[in-house]
């Protein structure tokens, strides 16, 4: 276990922890490296705002090494605040909480956010100091589907193939913790339906712990093991997604999980949720 | 002048394939907003129209050889300086200054840009003086400058690279300050170094900025020595020209023009070139 990357400092998370100062984001206690395996992500009362709103009003989470997990909300629930704050993100916020991440730390955002100026396999190896890196990368992009397209400009790519670059750019790192904030959010519908499969495959391969935010109930069926419900920065609801619901001979099953998911959601479960 | 149609569009193979033989191409051809393909040798139209009409103009008597020389006349100037050495001599003095100048005038102005756009200490300190700098017109430091350095080289070294540094800083800063704000994040979460941080995005981001501010700098750096060598030389090309004042010798005048010309122009030629290698990851309409 590893504290925050990047610039939090640690305060002691004692009943003082005033909700307005500047960037306490706590981190692990005392930096002591806990004694269970690394690759679990621990969340206790997480608070955050912007200016007097409370985006994220005491959230605890849990995520075991190389589980799955949806963070289900709609527009405005503070699931990307709390994605941001596991990454470290979250410079200049004022918030207060307990956060325990894995070292090895993996971020995919909606945008493929890949350099303009550098390629594919240079997008790909960014960061990465190991003297295998080149090898590793096209190793990452093959998985991918993308092998022969190293030396192409990220501009020349599809937007269904620069979101498979940039899965590849935080795969090649072997994160014990993958987030994904709305990663498919900007794709049609058939290579979302794709980039699924794909995701699948790759995390089974890798055995990361997953955090995925997205407003879409099916793609948090169709992916996750656990579906946590997010609403007004506070956890509504956790359900377990068993194999047997995500399988298409429980039609019913699944559909009552979906009436389920979207009554914690607030929409009104007889509407059909336009895409 | 044989101009390609603004509408086009590649012609289209005959069908292979039989069954398609007699299909006509009837794609409706959509307006293209875009300037076009890109064509090589384009950018010499302009110039060698220009050139066209002064030869027209001179060969048709239209214009006085004493107000503006003959083409040919300058050509045989041109050779006969060329022969007695001093074309190339004044040349090679006037490219040095200007050479040294836009070399330290670079150096400078994307240092300053660099300590001014990753530090806020850095830009408290530079950026005000440097806008300073850039509202008093760079020649009318030249007095100050010759009291100070003298009249010899260090002083149009100095003038000129006081010119070039301004437009080479503001648009570098600019396109520093423009780097996209998720790729800082990106590199957060990939976890770059500073160092790498600044040799991956940092350094690629704010290079077309950079190359702007060149062109603007190159130019600026054949204004200056124009100014340098005419006001108080006694060699280079602006030298030649301003003794070829006193002794009424328009050949020569306007061979020092088409010299500062043709050097303006091969110099802007290269750095677009430059230019367009190494920002060929760049998507835009310049193509």
């Amino acid at each position: 276990m590893a504290a925050h990357p990047g610039g939090l400092t640690a305060t002691a998370p004692s009943g003082t922890a005033a909700p307005d100062v500047v960037n306490p984001a706590v981190v692990n206690p005392a930096g002591k490296p806990s004694s269970g395996v690394g690759g679990a992500v621990s969340v206790r009362e997480l608070i955050r705002s912007f200016g007097p709103k409370g985006v994220l009003n005491g959230v605890d989470l849990d995520i075991a090494p190389g589980e799955f997990v949806a963070l289900l909300g709609p527009s405005g629930c503070g699931k990307s605040t709390l994605l941001r704050a596991l990454a470290g993100l979250d410079h200049d916020v004022h918030g207060s909480g307990i956060i325990n991440v894995p070292e090895r730390v993996s971020v995919v955002f909606q945008d493929s956010r890949l350099l303009p100026w550098d390629t594919v396999l240079g997008n790909v190896t960014l960061g990465l100091r190991e003297h295998d890196a080149e090898t590793r990368a096209r190793k990452a992009l093959t998985e991918v589907g993308l092998a022969g397209r190293e030396k192409s400009w990220p501009h020349e790519l599809s937007g269904g193939e620069q979101q498979r670059v940039a899965l590849a750019r935080s795969l090649v790192r072997e994160p014990q913790l993958l987030l994904a904030d709305e990663p498919f959010g900007a794709l049609d519908a058939l290579t979302r339906i794709k980039m699924h499969g794909l995701l699948r495959e790759l995390v089974a391969a890798h055995r990361p712990a997953v955090l995925l935010v997205t407003h879409d109930v099916d793609e948090a069926i169709a992916l996750a093991d656990r579906i946590v419900v997010l609403d007004s920065g506070r956890v509504a609801a956790i359900r377990t997604v068993s194999p047997q619901i995500r399988s298409s001979a429980n039609a019913a099953g699944h559909e009552a999980l979906r009436r389920d998911l979207l009554t914690a959601l607030g929409v009104e479960p007889g509407v059909s949720p336009g895409g | 002048m044989s101009a390609a149609p603004v509408l086009e569009r590649p012609a289209v193979e005959p069908h292979e394939d039989p069954a398609l033989a007699g299909c006509e191409d009837v794609r409706p051809t959509g307006r293209r907003l875009g300037p076009g393909r890109r064509r090589r040798l384009a950018w010499l139209l302009g110039p060698s129209a220009l050139l066209a009409l002064w030869t027209i103009s001179s060969a048709t008597g239209l214009l006085d050889p004493r107000i503006l020389s003959e083409p040919w006349t300058v050509l045989a100037t041109a050779g006969e300086l060329i022969a007695d050495g001093r074309l190339q001599e004044n040349l090679a003095i006037s490219a040095q200054r200007a050479g040294l100048g836009l070399f330290f005038g670079i150096v400078v102005g994307a240092l300053l840009a660099l300590l001014s756009g990753l530090s806020r200490v850095g830009e408290a300190l530079i950026d005000g003086p440097v806008q300073i700098k850039r509202a008093i017109p760079g020649l009318a430091l030249i007095p100050l400058l010759i009291l100070w350095f003298g009249i010899d080289e260090t002083m149009k070294v100095l003038t000129i690279t006081l010119g070039v540094f301004v437009p080479i800083y503001l648009q570098t800063h600019a396109g520093l300050r423009g780097i996209d704000l998720r790729y800082v994040e990106l590199a957060q979460t990939v976890g770059l170094s500073r160092a790498a941080f600044i040799r991956k995005v940092v350094l690629p981001g704010a290079l077309p900025g950079f190359f702007l501010g060149l062109r603007f700098a190159v130019t600026g750096a054949w204004v200056s020595l124009v100014v340098v060598e005419q006001i108080n030389a006694t060699s280079g090309i602006g030298y030649m020209m301003e003794l070829a004042r006193t002794y009424g010798q328009t050949n020569i005048i306007v061979l020092g023009l088409a010299v500062y010309g043709i050097l303006g122009l091969v110099s802007d030629g290269a750095v677009r070139f430059f230019e367009r290698k190494a920002l060929s990851w760049q998507r835009t309409l310049a193509g």
